[in-house]
């Protein structure tokens, strides 16, 4: 059976054996580095390719088929076509911010992929406060999109950038205190604990309702917090053109452009790991040989899928939705998630304390 | 006039939305005074799409005049062909064939119902949801082929001329008109699922760009804008042409004056027009296609006015005849200008977002209001 696991003990036994300790560290740091950037760039490609293809098939449309089969390779041409491009800097911005407010956004969404279980036992740092971890990075992204808005020297950048910081300040609160149910309930903030705690079924299963609660609350403030529709106010095309990137050209666009993708893929991998089990395989009570087939599945095709599953339920908010005003953004937020879900985390707690999740 | 500063002295910022931008749907440039993001005030400008249709009517004959029109409104060219048309014929006291008053009434419907689809889909972009605007175009597509094979144009029609017009129908117009109905009354159920019936689209459109009824009258407000605020102002009622006496239908009101009223009258409307067109449909008489004529038509001296109700409002011709073969000057009051001159009592006061949603039930075509 394939198994990432198995692949990570062989190369570091191999490592280990061929070389010194601090050099085997310093080697398996690059291979580290090197493979979250591929994952990145693989990922960021994937992810707009199978948008396109969701957004096609919700519009009757058929979608990029042109370029390799099935017009796989249309990503990468695009992508091609961004390097390509200048980069312009427009004249009045403050060109250090403006440069720097890409790699901002983009390293924020990098640090976030460190606690993430891609499969069972691989993981790049299995940090004891993994969830606050999560949920603290993830916040640095708003300074850079402000910073872009800031620097750019364009009214709709500023207007965009505004209402980005906003909504992220605001709807972090709602994302947080939903992850913080499962934290009551399994009792650790270590993503292996929590993905450990569901061995014998996912939370969303055997948390009952205030963990369903807590999950759409979820989706909604990640949703909100990597600024997609119907939340993509800080880019709302048809009010401020491209909000806080208006002025960003070339390779600069494409990083914002691939760090919203990437952010996606991280908000909905911490709602599979948190809420769906991770790599944590299906399984039904007793059903022995039930479980038993479940568990030929390969765990990093569950978290994969699971992921997936989310990212597609973004995809098609995006594509039903119309987009909220500013202050009904807000009102969203203040008025009804954030009430909903401290009365929900009472409801946890009381529930953790009683043992009526077991 | 332009603070291109962008900022006055209240601290207010001051941003230029167009000529070039998504939601204006084509060259109109809006200067708009924001508080924060809180509209203070909406000023047009216009003139970047004008291309002296009127002064170039003066050297176009009587027969030629009425092309240029379906540039104007590109979106009920038919509409407007046919108001030219009906000036023309006021001026030579013309007997229209019963074929051609069906026919024409015919399309002038259909043009409506492709009109509204596409302001349908529009609209949902303006306000963020981009699949409508496919869905729309999937039914616009069935009216725009069955638009082909009867004039061979797909936009600008040409098709109604002075005294009827100008081919015969194509074989099939009525069956592929009456697949289109069937189709499509099940279709706008769908729309309304999928946008009227959505709990974020209310919010944005309910109580928004609202207007009363004395402020609509004294804009001029027409068409579904002016309906939507419960002004009876459709001209196929008010004073009837063609058929529209002999036909049953129901003048759309509202009364609310907000985004969504307009937004319900022209979904209404498009119901309207399907009924007006089942009417029609089965009973186009024989007969000549358009009367006889002159080669060169030559209008008595005098002035001549024929207003028709478009997609947009109440479009009037007015021709001032010399008794030449060329007109002496032509007016064209166009629905879009007046409908325009409100924006800026409409947006005041609400949101940056609210503007898209007060200008897309507006239902602006700039080339109507330049021209």
């Amino acid at each position: 059976m394939f198994s990432l696991e198995k692949l990570v003990s062989i190369i570091q036994a191999w490592l280990q054996s061929t070389l010194r300790d601090p050099w085997a560290y310093v080697v398996v740091c690059v291979m580290v580095g090197v493979a979250a950037i591929a994952l990145f760039a693989i990922l960021g490609l994937m992810l707009v390719y199978m948008e396109r293809k969701v957004a096609a098939h919700m519009q009757i449309r058929l979608g990029p088929n042109r370029v390799g089969p099935m017009g796989l390779f249309q990503t990468t041409a695009d992508t091609l076509k961004l390097v390509m491009k200048e980069g312009l800097t427009p004249d009045g911005a403050d060109k250090f911010l403006f440069n720097l407010a890409p790699f901002m956004v983009m390293i924020a969404a990098m640090l976030i992929l460190a606690p993430i279980a891609f499969a069972k036992n691989f993981q790049i740092w299995d940090i004891s406060i993994g969830v606050l971890y999560v949920a603290a990075v993830s916040s640095v992204a708003v300074i850079g999109i402000l910073m872009a808005g800031w620097s750019s020297n364009n009214k709709y950048s500023l207007l965009g950038a505004m209402r980005s910081a906003a909504q992220i300040v605001s709807y972090e609160l709602s994302a947080g205190l939903s992850i913080l149910a499962i934290v009551i309930l399994s009792g650790s903030l270590k993503i292996s604990d929590i993905i450990n705690s569901q061995a014998d079924g996912w939370w969303i299963i055997k948390g009952h309702i205030p963990v369903i609660i807590a999950f759409i609350v979820f989706i909604i403030a990640v949703t909100a917090e990597t600024n997609r529709a119907p939340f993509d106010l800080a880019e709302a095309e048809s009010e401020l053109t491209a909000g806080f990137h208006t002025e960003y050209s070339g390779m600069k666009f494409a990083l914002f452009f691939l760090a919203e993708y990437i952010n996606i893929f991280i908000g909905c991998a911490i709602g599979a790991t948190i809420f769906l089990g991770g790599w944590m395989p299906f399984h039904i009570g007793n059903w022995e040989a039930f479980n038993h087939v479940m568990d030929f599945i390969p765990s990093s095709l569950w978290f994969i899928g699971k992921t997936v599953f989310l990212i597609f339920l973004i995809m098609w908010f995006r594509w039903t939705f119309p987009r909220l005003r500013v202050d009904q953004l807000l009102n969203l937020e203040w008025k009804y998630l954030l009430p909903i879900s401290m009365v929900n985390l009472l409801v946890v707690t009381l529930m953790a304390i009683m043992g009526w999740h077991l | 006039m332009l603070e291109e500063l962008g900022t006055n002295d209240q601290g207010d910022m001051i941003i230029n939305v167009g000529p070039q931008h998504p939601s204006t749907h084509g060259v109109l440039h809006l200067v708009i005074t924001l508080h924060g993001e809180t509209v203070k005030k909406v000023e047009p400008h216009l003139g970047y799409i004008h291309r002296s249709i009127e002064k170039m009517s003066e050297s176009l004959s009587y027969r030629q005049f009425s092309y240029v029109t379906s540039r104007m409104d590109y979106l009920s060219s038919h509409i407007n062909n046919h108001a030219c048309a009906l000036a023309v014929e006021k001026g030579l006291q013309l007997e229209i064939p019963g074929r051609a008053q069906y026919i024409r009434v015919i399309l002038d419907e259909l043009t409506r119902i492709a009109s509204h689809q596409l302001w349908w889909g529009a609209l949902a972009m303006d306000l963020g949801a981009f699949t409508p605007f496919f869905y729309s175009f999937r039914e616009r597509e069935m009216i725009n082929e069955v638009m082909e094979e009867t004039c061979g144009a797909r936009l600008t029609m040409n098709y109604i001329v002075p005294g009827g017009v100008m081919f015969d129908l194509h074989p099939d117009f009525q069956k592929k008109v009456k697949i289109f109905l069937a189709e499509f009354k099940s279709k706008i159920h769908e729309y309304n699922e999928l946008v009227t019936g959505n709990i974020i689209f209310q919010n944005r459109t309910k109580g928004v760009g609202y207007i009363s009824k004395e402020n609509a009258i004294s804009y001029g407000m027409t068409g579904p804008s002016g309906r939507g605020s419960g002004f009876k102002c459709d001209v196929r009622k008010l004073h009837p042409y063609e058929l529209y006496d002999q036909l049953k239908f129901e003048e759309i009101t509202e009364e609310g004056g907000d985004a969504f009223a307009r937004y319900m009258v022209r979904i209404r409307e498009m119901e309207q027009s399907m009924n007006i067109i089942e009417q029609l449909i089965d009973n186009i008489p024989e007969g000549d296609f358009q009367a006889k004529t002159k080669a060169v038509l030559k209008l008595p001296k005098g002035d001549f006015y024929s207003r028709v109700e478009t997609a947009r409002g109440e479009l009037g011709v007015y021709i001032v005849s010399e008794g030449g073969t060329t007109p002496y000057r032509i007016k064209y009051r166009s629905p879009g200008f007046s409908n325009l001159s409100a924006l800026n009592d409409l947006a005041v006061g609400g949101k940056l977002g609210d503007l898209m949603a007060t200008m897309g039930t507006l239902d602006l075509v700039i080339p109507d209001i330049d021209r």
